[in-house]
Parts: C-alpha cells; sequence; structure tokens
C-alpha cells in the first residue's frame, strides 16, 4: 500500500530530513513510526500526504508513484489519505457533524449518503450523540475521536496519525489505539507516528524507528516489495 | 470499518447510483453550489456594516460612469433628433424676381433628395423680422428691404447624413440665383464632437472606476481569506480541489457585486429624481425637448451583472492571489 524506495528529503539549507529510507506497508497493516523529536516523522507523513516531494527515490502510495503527480492530482490522492492530528485540526465555527462532513462534502457526495456516512463514523467512535455540539464544548479525548472520525468517515485504504495521543491520559490512548487496531482489522493500512513507548511496548506491532533521517530498525518489509540497491 | 448492516443500504445505492451516474454527480455538484452560494450570502449578513461599507464603495464607484454614460446617451438622442430637422435656408439674388424664386423652388422639389421647400417671401420675411426682432424703428430707416427672398429646403430622409447634405449643399448654392446656401450644422458638429470627446472621457473613467472595483473587492476577499485560513487548510487536507477551495470566495465576490450593483442603481435613481425638475426646467428655457432617461430594465440588469461579473473578478484575483500561498505543510509541525 505504502511504499519507500531510497527516499531521501533536503530542504533547501545542508539540512537533510530523511536519508535513503526503504520500506514497505502492505494492506491492513498497521505500524508505529518513533524516534526522537527531529528525527524526519513528521517528514515522512508529509510525504505520504505530497504535502511534502522527495528529493530522490520513489515513493508509491496505492500503486501511485506521488514523485511525478501533478499538482492537480493531489487533491485526489489525499482522499484516499485519512490523516489525524495531534492538535486534531477541528474548526470551530461548525458543529461535529459538519467537521466530520468535510471530507465528503469535498467529494460531492448527497446529502443523504453524508449524513449517513458521517452517523456511522461517529457511532464507530461512540459520539454520536455529539454530532451537533460545537468541538469546542467537548473534551480533548473526544475532540481527538472527532478528528479520527473525520479521516475515516469516506473509508481511506490509509490512515496516518502523527502523535495521535500526545494530549492524552493511558486510558484514553489505550482506547484510541484500539480503534487504529480495529481499522487495520477491515484491511485499512495504518501509519502512527508516535514517541509514547510504552504504548508501542504494549501493543506489540511493527515499529519503524528513525534516527536523524535514517531508518534504523523495522525497515524490512513484512512480505517483500522493496528493491533497494 | 464498515460492519455489515451498513454495506447493504451502501450496495443499494450503488445500484441507484450506477443507473445515472453522471445525473448524481451533476445533482451533487448544484447542490454544492447552493450551498456555497447561500452559505457565502449568509456570511455577509452577519456582518452587516462592513458588508454595506464594501457595497456603498462598490455602488459610488459603479454609479459615477453610470451617470456619465446615461447623460451621454441622452445627449446623443438630441442631437440626432436636431439632426433630423436640419434645413438648410437658401438665400436668393437679392434683384431677383419674385417668379425666378418660384421656378427655382419648383426645381429644387424636384429633386430626389428634397423632402420639401417653402418659399419665403421677401415681404413676408420681412414682416417677420419687425415683428420678432424689435428693431421696428431701425427698420424704419432702411428704404428698401434688405432681405432677399428666401428658400427653406428640408433634405429626404435618406439625405440627412453629414456628405449627403453636403451635396445637397453644393448642388443649390451652383444654381443661377442663389446667394448663398446655409446649413445651421456647424453647432451640432461641435456638440457632436463634445459628446464624442465625453463619451471617450467617460469610458476610460469606467475602465478606472471598474479596476478600483476590482481591487477593492479583491482586497474585501483577501481579508476573508485570512479568517478563513483554517477552513482552507483542512479542506487542503481532506483532498478539496482547487475549485472547491475557491469556490467559496468566488461567490462572495459575486455577492459583493450584487449588492454594489443594487447601490448603485439605486443612488442612479435617486439623482435622476432629485435633477429632474430642474433639467426639465432647463430644458423648457431652451426650448429643448431634452429628458435625462434613466435606466430601464434592461440596463439596471445589465448593471447588476456587470457589477457581479466585476466583484468576481476580484475574488478571482484575490484568490489567485493568496489561495497558493496555504498550504496545508505548515500544519503538521516539524
Amino acid at each position: 500500500m505504502i511504499e519507500f524506495r531510497q527516499v531521501t528529503k533536503r530542504y533547501d539549507s545542508d539540512h537533510t530530513a530523511l536519508r535513503q529510507v526503504n520500506f514497505g506497508l502492505d494492506r491492513g497493516e498497521l505500524a508505529f513510526l518513533t524516534g526522537h523529536s527531529g528525527a524526519g516523522k513528521s517528514t515522512l507523513l508529509k510525504l505520504i500526504m505530497v504535502m511534502e516531494r522527495p528529493s530522490a527515490g520513489e515513493l508509491i502510495v496505492g500503486g501511485q508513484v506521488l514523485n511525478r503527480l501533478p499538482r492537480r492530482q493531489i487533491p485526489y490522492i489525499r482522499r484516499h489519505i485519512g490523516v489525524v492530528f495531534q492538535n486534531h485540526q477541528l474548526l470551530f465555527d461548525r458543529t461535529v457533524f459538519d467537521n466530520v462532513a468535510m471530507p465528503l462534502e469535498v467529494m460531492g457526495a448527497s446529502p443523504r449518503d453524508t449524513g449517513r456516512r458521517v452517523r456511522a463514523a461517529l457511532d464507530k467512535v461512540g459520539l454520536l450523540s455529539k454530532e451537533k455540539m460545537n468541538p469546542m464544548q467537548l473534551s480533548g479525548g473526544e475532540q481527538q475521536r472527532v478528528g479520527i472520525a473525520r479521516a475515516v468517515v469516506n473509508k481511506p485504504p490509509v490512515l496516518l496519525a502523527d502523535e495521535p495521543t500526545g494530549n492524552l491520559d493511558p486510558a484514553l490512548s489505550a482506547d484510541i489505539m484500539n480503534l487504529f487496531g480495529q481499522f487495520s482489522q477491515v484491511g485499512v493500512t495504518v501509519l502512527i507516528a508516535t514517541h509514547d513507548i510504552a504504548l508501542i511496548n504494549e501493543m506489540g506491532r511493527r515499529t519503524l524507528t528513525l534516527d536523524h533521517g535514517r531508518l534504523i530498525a523495522g525497515g524490512q518489509p513484512s512480505s517483500g516489495g522493496v528493491s533497494g540497491h | 470499518m464498515a460492519t455489515d448492516p451498513r454495506r447493504k443500504p451502501e450496495a443499494a445505492r450503488g445500484a441507484a447510483a450506477s443507473r445515472s451516474p453522471w445525473r448524481q454527480q451533476a445533482e451533487s455538484y448544484l447542490n454544492h453550489h447552493r450551498k456555497v452560494a447561500r452559505d457565502s450570502a449568509e456570511r455577509l449578513w452577519r456582518n452587516p456594516v462592513a458588508s454595506f461599507m464594501t457595497w456603498a464603495v462598490m455602488g459610488v464607484a459603479l454609479a459615477l460612469p453610470v451617470a456619465l454614460l446615461l447623460l451621454l446617451t441622452s445627449l446623443e438622442g438630441m442631437s440626432a433628433g436636431w439632426e433630423s430637422s436640419a434645413r438648410l435656408t437658401a438665400y436668393l439674388q437679392l434683384e431677383l424676381p419674385e417668379e425666378r424664386a418660384r421656378e427655382l423652388r419648383e426645381e429644387i422639389a424636384s429633386d430626389g433628395r428634397v423632402a420639401g421647400v417653402e418659399l419665403v417671401n421677401r415681404d413676408q420675411a420681412l414682416a417677420e423680422f419687425r415683428t420678432s426682432s424689435g428693431l421696428e424703428e431701425a427698420l424704419d430707416y432702411l428704404d428698401d428691404n434688405p432681405l432677399p427672398h428666401t428658400l427653406l429646403i428640408t433634405p429626404e430622409q435618406g439625405a440627412r447624413s453629414e456628405a449627403g447634405v453636403e451635396g445637397l449643399v453644393n448642388f443649390i448654392q451652383a444654381m443661377n440665383g442663389v446667394q448663398r446656401v446655409q446649413v445651421d450644422l456647424g453647432w451640432l458638429q461641435r456638440l457632436n464632437a463634445m459628446t464624442d470627446l465625453l463619451a471617450r472621457a467617460v469610458w476610460a473613467l469606467s475602465l478606472l472606476l471598474a479596476a478600483a472595483v476590482v481591487l477593492v473587492i479583491g482586497n474585501t476577499v483577501r481579508l476573508s481569506i485570512e479568517s478563513r485560513r483554517d477552513e482552507i487548510l483542512v479542506a487542503k487536507l481532506v483532498g478539496g480541489t482547487d475549485a472547491f477551495v475557491r469556490r467559496p470566495f468566488l461567490y462572495t465576490g459575486a455577492w459583493f457585486g450584487l449588492g454594489g450593483g443594487v447601490v448603485a442603481f439605486i443612488l442612479l435613481q435617486l439623482s435622476l429624481w432629485w435633477l429632474s425638475g430642474p433639467i426639465e426646467r432647463l430644458a423648457e428655457l431652451y426650448r429643448s425637448e431634452f429628458t435625462l432617461n434613466g435606466l430601464n430594465v434592461d440596463g439596471a440588469l445589465a448593471l447588476i451583472i456587470v457589477a457581479m461579473l466585476l466583484g468576481w473578478l476580484g475574488a478571482w484575483v484575490a484568490v489567485k492571489r493568496h489561495l497558493d500561498d496555504i498550504e496545508p505543510g505548515e500544519i503538521a509541525g516539524g
């Protein structure tokens, strides 16, 4: 589903965020991405979302080579990638329902379809009763779950999460990880960037570790696909 | 994430969609347009003071050139009216006998370019002059009648162009017994030249003010883009196309234009109503048929449509300049 082949990302100066990163993630696989602050976790996620382009190497998501993707095509790729942020990026000028409905709105889904899918996603994260509230009225954990509902509402094959449990207590974190686990079971490829080592150990899943832009652990793909030189 | 009970309605919808997917697509597209249009209008209503100020600026900027254009068309209409009543005056030689004058009248009247000829007898002319000029006593000192016989020639409709009238003048001038032919078109030509000049000035002014409108709307929309930055970022993150992100702002621009057009129309009607009394009196003093015409329904519609297009254009300029700067790259942090 996601494949990095010798991907290097250099920012204009001599700052290199990623150096020849090689790994592959299969459909339905859940993996953690970890490393010290500034190791390149966010850069790696941004590359998958085409917020940044690799300086060298090849990056394939869902069979699409992202390196040469024309700018106009970027929105269509992003519709297949759900993202959960640490600061959840909710809009406080609209209800929970409207927040979750945004990915469907940009796709031009019909109102009936939208209603059905948004409620299904909110039900999944246990917030169906709060659809008419403003996200500001919700607790941190609830806001994060609204963010997750928004990320999965259009059933993307890829789900990325950047420190999704950063501001939450351990019980809530476990709850949210549990949700991610469920998504991977129905075939969603999930990649979670975090430095919550305790949580990673508890889950016992594949872990990709970055150090100064190099992938130092977890790089071996579970079922081939990487053709590193 | 989909569980079985949720799959079923999806499959049913899928079947319906495959029957006419393009229709459903078009429908949701139109729905979205309607929603965005309503939403951007509501946003303007929620800030009535700020919106009204923008409308007022636009209204004033639009009303000015339109008022001048209206004045111009009224002037052109007036001079066209006069042109059609243009007459040639042929002064015959002073000593020409009246029979010869009658012959000349017949001769000119038989020409195809002439609609009618009137002979003004020199005695009759003197009598008229005496009563109308107030120079009665001065005229008494004269031994002879200083006025010649005069022919008043009305050209045929087709010969009323400048060239046609000139040809006719030359033709009559060449006739035996004609002293001088006079066409009182000089002042009309001057008026025409002036309206031509005015027309250019009005168009130049219109262009400048249209540019000002575009800039004003562009700046207003820029502020609105800034205030909705988060929304734009999220829309781009979840896969909103550029067109999707642009749409609400383009509608905002068009709504600003609509309001500006309506304000301009109201301003025009008000000032017309305010001026109509004095204009009538002035026209009466000049014995002129001049009336300052207001905008008819077509004109009002055209004004509003042009205003909306200008608003839309202004929004487009702002969107082009600023929307591309907002990229979700900065969200994810370092």
